[in-house]
């Protein structure tokens, strides 16, 4: 890539996060706030040891989550239930793991596999209604979302899967020592790494290497560029919708994991985090589904998050920091249509100018 | 059924529904299914649905797919319970539509004016109206008396309600003999009467209006060509940018009012997660009802029902169970008649391990409720896909002169 063309792919990031910072100053301003303090006590806050561990914790769980709907933006696929997929996920796999007894070698990616099997199930479900039914994948994964939702409360509150976990809640049976990936205690002796980090980051580079450097990636980028060119060219659409579901599931099945086995309390309880999905799908947008851009989205998207903890004893709602976020989603993708209509814009001008030289020369 | 009119087909649908109903109102020995109490419960819990559901109507019949429902109706449960705690319940309502149109007005610039992927954008409103609902709760309810972080103070006074007692009243006595259908035809009927919110009267006649604007008046019919072929509209002097916008914002307050109505009639304050995804459920209703008024009135009715039944006694899960067993096999039946094979044998298995599932149990847990509506969204999109209609251009960005 040239230097004008990575400016050019960072400009739209960065302009989107410039903009939310003006609105969230105007918004602080009018509600009387010191700006500058709130800012100062953020960075101070979100860079000490203990935050910037957190960030990267939470920052290794977007990027799974952002991986996977990043898979299916490629081919114009909106898989909007990242969040059933990897709740489900997250539950099967942590009473399997629960249930093990085996050294770390065998039972973690046990674990895994039982994680991604679910996630790309679930996926599945919603891929086989579009593939045989022309259902929309949007549609059905909400929908898939909620009825995830259900099955796990009925899992963990009905059946034996679920018993008293922590704290007044139920949870499936705590993994043991054996199957756990603690981490390392690398930047801070309080709080440890997520060891989940390393298979985010395999994932990146396995997903950098299937899309770039594969026949199956390169008819997967083609079919979300021009589905219809795709298939003149030989390939199978249909086949192509499923395939990149269940990928997609799949990652989405592992989302949950680094919580799981990084941190108290090793079971999946019915207080598990929720939404991640979500925040998969915006950090996507704003890594414009690059491998290198979705983790300093997904880092982004962790300091605010974690920074933010601090503004509640400023006296300033945290949930500034949702604000935030949802206008950089909003500014992001304006942006990203401008730049577009301008390139397009451009372009015409172009052809236009060579075709009127072509005419004045051959006249 | 095929040479009937429209009209005798869903009374057909209806009375057939009501008898299944009441079969298995017999069998699963629970008067409580078609009680006054669940009946008038189910209209209330429909409203909501409901409104939100003819939201997505609007904004999609004019080709806005809206996600961001949910995220407008937060926004328009702060508006009601902000306006509501400090000037009464119906400046409550004013507050929780303008909060929704608000939130559809940044929606409609984003989508209609920058011509955004709606589903993103849709998205972002999401997370954009949850947190700015958290935000401004915070700032404005935490040193409220009565108020805290995440809840407003109660509304002042209550949005009145009626009860026509002569009505409901002999209706009721006439539900509690139990006879078959009769009985739970009188339940639902007296439920209709029974403290019936003005607002579900106004939700009733904007359902009305909506499909005497949308499919009577010129200014209907401009509006759905925005959604069918802009294009088209705009050769023809229609303004489809305008239209647009105006579909997204009644979309909006539409949603809001939904807002208002959890806010103010269902519990009386603001809670934050009070939605818990009903802007979704409008959404599934509304395709339920294939874009159209009276069926989405119908889908949210139903959904109403279900959400109901896990609030009120565990034996009505039983019921609610074999219910749907038997709908589903009644309509393979029917799916036989006119040749569909495949699915009505997928109904038939499926509706017979219910029925299975009902005999062998003697208890059955809420949850089955709870995903109950989403797992009827997705059978009818899975069988009816072909006969649903969504308006051609739902989704798609519009340009004005794009098109040659």
């Amino acid at each position: 890539m040239s230097r004008q063309k990575i400016l050019n792919s960072l400009a739209a990031p960065l302009l989107a996060v410039a903009f939310s910072l003006v609105v969230v100053t105007i918004i602080l301003f009018a509600f009387g706030s010191n700006v500058f303090e709130v800012f100062n006590a953020m960075a101070v806050y979100g860079t000490s040891p203990r935050s910037l561990t957190l960030m990267l914790n939470l920052a290794t769980t977007y990027y799974i989550s952002a991986v996977a709907v990043a898979i299916g933006f490629k081919m114009n696929l909106f898989n909007i239930g990242v969040n059933g997929q990897y709740m489900l996920g997250g539950m099967c796999a942590a009473a399997v793991a629960g249930s093990l007894n085996l050294p770390g070698v065998v039972a973690i990616p046990i674990t895994i596999f039982v994680a991604i099997a679910v996630g790309a199930a679930w996926a599945g479900v919603a891929a086989w209604l579009k593939s045989a039914r022309g259902v929309s994948e949007v549609i059905s994964t909400i929908m898939l979302n909620f009825i995830a939702l259900g099955l796990i409360s009925y899992t963990i509150i009905r059946t034996n899967v679920g018993r008293p976990a922590a704290l007044n809640v139920r949870g499936t049976e705590i993994i043991p020592p054996n199957g756990r990936m603690v981490g390392w205690n690398l930047l801070s002796p309080s709080i440890k790494v997520y060891g989940f980090i390393i298979v985010a980051i395999l994932i990146g580079v396995l997903y950098w290497f299937v899309l770039n450097r594969t026949v199956f990636g390169y008819d997967l980028r083609a079919s979300g560029l021009s589905a219809s060119a795709a298939s003149a060219s030989g390939v199978n659409s249909k086949r192509m919708v499923v395939i990149t579901m269940l990928i997609s599931g799949g990652i989405a099945g592992m989302v949950g994991l680094p919580d799981l086995l990084g941190n108290d309390p090793y079971s999946y309880t019915l207080n598990f985090p929720s939404g991640y999905g979500f925040t998969g799908i915006a950090i996507a947008l704003l890594g414009r589904n690059n491998p290198i851009g979705i983790a300093f989205g997904a880092i982004l998207w962790a300091f605010l998050d974690v920074s933010s903890q601090i503004l509640d004893i400023e006296n300033v709602p945290r949930e500034i920091v949702t604000i935030m976020q949802g206008v950089i989603v909003l500014a992001v993708v304006v942006a990203y249509e401008l730049v577009r209509r301008n390139r397009v814009k451009s372009e015409q001008q172009n052809v236009g100018e060579a075709l009127a030289q072509k005419e004045s020369s051959a006249s | 059924m095929n040479t009937k009119s429209p009209s005798i087909r869903i009374f057909a649908f209806f009375i057939s529904a009501m008898t299944l109903l009441s079969i298995s109102r017999i069998f699963a020995d629970t008067n409580d299914l078609t009680s006054r109490g669940t009946m008038a419960a189910a209209f209330g819990l429909a409203v909501p649905i409901g409104l939100a559901g003819l939201g997505g109507l609007w904004s999609e019949r004019a080709g806005i797919v809206n996600i961001g429902l949910e995220g407008m109706m937060i926004l328009g449960t702060f508006g009601a319970g902000w306006a509501g705690w400090q000037w009464g319940p119906w400046a409550g309502v004013l507050g929780a539509v303008t909060f929704g149109m608000l939130g559809a007005l940044l929606f409609a610039i984003v989508t209609v004016s920058f011509g955004v992927d709606q589903i993103i954008a849709g998205t972002a409103i999401n997370i954009l109206g949850l947190g700015l609902a958290q935000f401004l709760a915070k700032l404005a309810f935490s040193n409220a008396p009565g108020g805290g972080q995440s809840q407003s103070p109660p509304v002042k006074g209550l949005l009145p309600s009626v009860t026509i007692d002569f009505i409901a009243d002999p209706l009721n006595t006439l539900q509690q003999k139990g006879w078959f259908v009769i009985s739970d035809l009188a339940g639902m009927f007296s439920g209709l009467f029974y403290h019936l919110s003005y607002l579900t009267i106004l939700t009733v006649i904007l359902f009305v209006l909506t499909g005497w604007t949308l499919w009577r008046t010129s200014f209907g019919l401009r509006l759905r060509s925005a959604g069918e072929s802009p294009s088209a509209a705009e050769t023809l002097g229609v303004n489809v940018i305008r239209y647009k916008y105006i579909a997204v914002i009644i979309s909006g307050s539409l949603a809001g009012l939904a807002g208002a109505y959890l806010a103010i009639v269902g519990t009386n304050v603001y809670r934050g997660g009070q939605t818990a995804g009903r802007g979704y459920i409008g959404l599934a209703t509304m395709i339920f009802g294939n874009w159209r008024p009276m069926g989405t009135g119908i889908g949210a009715t139903v959904f109403g029902y279900i959400d109901t039944l896990q609030l009120r006694d565990n034996a009505n899960i039983r019921g609610l169970v074999l219910f749907g067993a038997l709908v589903l096999i009644a309509l393979a039946f029917l799916g036989l008649r006119s040749g569909v094979r495949a699915t009505s044998l997928a109904f038939l298995i499926i509706g017979s391990a219910l029925v299975g599932g009902f005999l062998a149990s003697t208890n059955m847990a809420p949850e089955v409720a709870q995903v109950a509506p989403y797992v009827t969204t997705l059978l009818v999109l899975a069988t009816a896909s072909q006969r649903l209609r969504p308006p051609a251009t739902a989704g798609m960005a519009y340009r004005k002169g794009e098109s040659h």
